[in-house]
């Protein structure tokens, strides 16, 4: 893998932009070029398929029509929500000519099928193939657990290489970090999504009771691949934290974050600086 | 000259609805050969036949076609009645008018005219008809009985009770199988081990029982009334009859940590074990995965106390050849391994456990004596969720089909539960409760209204262990239409029914069907339901499907009555629809020997008058051959044909409706 197709879609450019930092960090640490889709637009996320589904399909289609002109027959898309939406178009588009052709018609670009989408972990497990381990020189000694929430746990034709009800698609590169897995209780359980806005009365409660799980199981952070987890731990935390309803902070770090200091990286290249809660108590020179 | 006769059935309204069966019966007395043609409104009642065995009789027929329903319905009825009248009942021959015709069409035209084609078809067929005579075979009256639980074990008694040998064949070194496990038993709470126990020795004391355990089928070979099989006697390490079963030899064991398979893992044995104090034959053997001796030379503790001497460590496995007649496959069942559901901790969660485990906990016998406590901490449970259908009804993760048995043990498992400990909560899942039996209803409703356990209708999604060792439950109550949280200590699965691990392989061995899921095939779903498409080989027991003790007792003494009517004479008769190979003509490709599913296409060597081989061909085992025709499609030679559909009453068939 010398070259991979990238989708950072919105959230890499907002609120996720420290997942964007770190995974073009670690792509160059790992010597692989991403190349950013040209003209890329919005992947409907949680917005288009409640409103249209014409518009939910179309919207990705484009993207992925992009990508294979472009010649990206590999695209990486970070953020969690990106990845199962472009994905899920891609399948549903496979399994249906009629709705290729009413796509092709919509968007007026052609889409052959050619281009396969990676999320986060599947990206991260490929470096560490790929030579990236050998550079993971920084044993970071760390009890983390591993919250995948449900965009990079569900969809059966969607996360197809992991397990829906017991995930463990991160297990392998939080240990090559030099971190310890513990086994916890909310691993997939939902972090209150896209209802952070309309209901932060839910997401609390939602956020609270993983928080508290992964203080139970020992943990000294959380890693997490999803923006939308990210910021419904993150930042809602202070919230929390305010309300004294829990006991203390959780660093809350994305896992091309904690990848990328095992490689030595500075945490400000990493976009560490940028949470809310800070990480600074993990690692000598933290943010 | 053929002289046929037809016979045209209305079969009530069912054919003659659709088809103008006088119709038909006047067109076919048109067609070459025929000599008579009738029509009649029950042709399989008594004047029905009346009218065949007349019209063979007086009209002199050398063949006959009725026109009627299925030939799986009825084509023995009509023979037997040709028979009488003193025809070669191979000389009949049936036209499918009803299942073919009248059921699956509506147009009565042209329904009429392709019955009119049906029955064309038989009449070129009957008219190149030769007589059969059925096939005799000698028969070994000694039946195989393959495991050793409670379905094997009726099976034997009930074959040796009829005055015939039985050889009772246990792959374990205890016979006894799950049932020696269960605490209780449903609907009556009667102590399984009291039933069970004298049944197993009177099973090993009876003169026409021999018992071989530790022993798996190894080959076998021949067919009905004359199996071969080989049987691996694996080594025991204890010479059974040096051995008088004192105990000293596993008492001494140093290895004290291995889990005890019978107790589901809770307990533990030794390396030089008997599975349970009650076990028969009551003489360990030496597990050969963890004996220091066998693995490292080290030890020998176990010869060195042996009074007797029965200590062997150089001990083989050795095979045995037996002859046989018939065959009982009682292979039972085992859990299907709940792993593979993560939401239910994916198997690491140590206080979740399987319907086993709990009869080991409840059971006087068991590893804690009949205390009811958790495997983590030996705590009590103060409340213990039993959730029913894991991994059953389950299409996506697990199994489709319902596996019958665990409604009723789980509310007995509820009902031993409050029992025991009774100010505890004993909470049920359920999605449907399937009590149909005798007395099954009665038992789910005292186990709710007498016993009170608590049944919520709906799944659990998600069961998670708090730091505290409690059991978080998480689940919907589709009645209240709310989720539901219980904390429990202990948490029961009722994991699904499924086949005995290896037990495709034997099927395979005997040549026995199975279906997706594993379990064994019967020759029809109603009509024979202990029988298999391997003639002599019968099923009792959870191997054919899942089964409670008395489902499983009623199918294991129906196929010892097969057995013994099997052997009720010395010889068999079978049909002889088998396949003929014509030596002459065989050029021997050995296509139908590489094709033959039951293994009847064999070598043959042709001999000289010195004994000398002059050339080899094919030739068909007349036992072994179940008439498939597989053979006679595949010969390039067009040397094999099948006796009573022969290539050329095959294109004649054809040809009539050309």
């Amino acid at each position: 893998m010398k070259t991979l197709g990238y989708y950072p879609g919105c959230s890499l450019r907002g609120g996720g932009i420290e997942l964007d930092l770190s995974v073009r960090a670690l792509a160059r640490a790992a010597g692989v070029e991403l190349r950013e889709i040209e003209d890329w637009n919005c992947c409907g996320a949680s917005a288009a398929h409640s409103l249209d589904h014409a518009l939910a399909v179309a919207l990705p289609y484009r993207v992925l029509a992009l990508a294979e002109s472009q010649g990206l027959s590999e695209v990486l898309a970070p953020c969690a929500a990106c990845f199962s939406r472009l994905k899920g178009t891609g399948v549903r588009l496979s399994r249906s000519p009629e709705l290729s052709r009413r796509m092709h018609e919509l968007v007026e670009r052609p889409y052959r099928g050619s281009v396969s989408i990676l999320n986060i972990n599947e990206f991260v497990a490929a470096l560490l193939a790929g030579g990236l381990s050998e550079k993971l020189t920084r044993k970071l000694g760390l009890k983390a657990v591993a919250y995948y929430g449900c965009l990079l746990s569900r969809g059966q034709d969607i996360v197809t290489n992991d397990d829906a009800e017991d995930p463990k698609g991160m297990e392998a590169a939080i240990r090559a970090a030099g971190c310890e897995v513990l086994p916890w209780n909310s691993s997939n359980e939902c972090c209150g999504g896209g209802f952070s806005m309309s209901k932060t009365g839910s997401v609390l409660d939602l956020s609270q009771a993983v928080l508290d799980e992964a203080r139970a199981a020992g943990a000294d952070l959380v890693v997490t691949g999803c923006p939308m987890c990210h910021s419904n731990l993150d930042m809602r935390q202070l919230e929390l934290l305010k309300r004294r309803r829990i006991p203390g902070a959780m660093p809350i770090l994305y896992l091309s974050e904690l990848l990328g200091l095992a490689a030595g990286l500075e945490p400000a290249a990493l976009g560490l600086d940028r949470h809310f809660i800070g990480s600074r108590g993990l690692v000598r020179g933290g943010a | 000259m053929a002289r046929i006769g037809v016979f045209i059935c209305h079969c009530g309204e069912n054919i003659g609805r659709t088809v103008d069966c006088p119709g038909v019966a006047a067109a076919a007395a048109k067609m070459p050969g025929v000599v008579l043609s009738v029509d009649y409104k029950y042709m399989c009642s008594d004047p029905g036949q009346g009218m065949i065995r007349k019209a063979i009789e007086e009209k002199k027929l050398t063949g006959v076609v009725v026109g009627a329903c299925s030939p799986r319905m009825h084509e023995r009825t009509f023979r037997a009645a040709a028979a009488e009248a003193g025809l070669n009942p191979y000389l009949l021959e049936m036209a499918n008018l009803r299942e073919h015709c009248s059921w699956v069409h509506s147009d009565k035209a042209a329904a009429t005219q392709k019955a009119i084609d049906l029955v064309r078809v038989m009449v070129a067929k009957a008219r190149r008809d030769r007589p059969l005579r059925p096939i005799r075979v000698p028969v070994e009256p000694t039946a195989m009985v393959v495991g050793g639980g409670i379905a094997g074990i009726q099976a034997a008694l009930d074959i040796a009770g009829g005055g015939k040998k039985v050889i009772l064949v246990e792959r374990g070194p205890s016979i006894g199988g799950h049932m020696a496990r269960l605490s209780e038993t449903f609907p009556t709470l009667d102590c399984s081990q009291c039933i069970l126990t004298p049944r197993m020795v009177e099973a090993a004391s009876h003169p026409n029982i021999t018992l071989m355990t530790y022993s798996e089928v190894d080959s076998v070979e021949g067919f009905v009334g004359n199996f071969t099989v080989t049987i691996r006697r694996k080594a025991r390490y204890v010479d059974p009859d040096k051995c008088t079963g004192c105990g000293d030899c596993f008492n001494k064991c140093p290895l004290k940590k291995i889990p005890n398979e019978f107790d589901a893992g809770l307990g533990t044995r030794r390396a030089i074990y008997v599975p349970f104090p009650q076990a028969v034959p009551n003489k360990p053997v030496i597990d050969a995965a963890h004996c220091t001796m066998l693995l490292k030379g080290k030890c020998g503790l176990c010869a060195k106390v042996c009074p007797r001497g029965a200590i062997d460590y150089q001990d083989k496995d050795r095979l045995e050849k037996v002859k046989v007649g018939a065959v009982v496959l009682a292979t039972g069942f085992q859990l299907w391994d709940h792993s593979a559901y993560g939401e239910y901790g994916g198997g690491r969660l140590q206080d979740v456990i399987d319907g086993f485990a709990f009869e080991r906990l409840a059971s006087a016998s068991g590893p804690t004596g009949g205390r009811i406590q958790r495997p983590s901490d030996a705590k009590v449970p103060k409340t213990v969720v039993f959730l029913q259908c894991c991994g059953s009804r389950d299409d996506k993760a697990g199994k489709k089909y319902c596996s019958k048995i665990c409604c009723m043990y789980t509310a007995k498992h509820a009902m031993l539960y409050r029992h025991k400990v009774h100010e505890g909560r004993a909470v049920v899942f359920y999605m449907d409760v399937r009590a149909a039996g005798k007395g099954y209803e009665e038992f789910v409703r005292r186990a709710i209204e007498a016993d009170g356990a608590e049944y919520v209708r709906g799944r659990v999604s998600r069961i998670t262990r708090r730091a505290d060792g409690t059991l978080l439950v998480r689940g919907a109550d589709t009645l209240a239409g709310r989720p539901v949280t219980i904390e429990a200590d202990l948490v029961v699965l009722a994991d699904a029914v499924v086949p005995r691990s290896g037990s495709e392989k034997l099927a395979q061995l005997f040549g026995v069907g199975y279906d997706g899921d594993g379990f064994y095939s019967e020759a029809h779903p109603k009509l024979r339901p202990v029988e298999t498409a391997a003639a002599g080989v019968f099923l009792a027991g959870a191997c054919q499907a899942p089964k409670d003790i008395p489902d499983s007792v009623a199918q294991a003494s129906a196929s010892a009555a097969k057995v013994l009517g099997l052997f009720a004479k010395p010889e068999l008769e079978r049909e002889p629809i088998i396949a003929r190979v014509n030596r002459t003509s065989c050029v021997h490709c050995r296509a139908c020997i590489h094709a033959c599913p039951y293994g009847a296409a064999k070598d043959f060597d042709v001999l000289d008058r010195a004994g000398k081989v002059v050339r080899t061909t094919a030739d068909v085992n007349e036992g072994l051959c179940q008439g498939c025709g597989t053979c006679a499609s595949v010969c390039r030679s067009h040397s094999v044909d099948l006796d009573g559909f022969t290539d050329e009453q095959i294109h004649a068939e054809l040809n009539a409706l050309l």
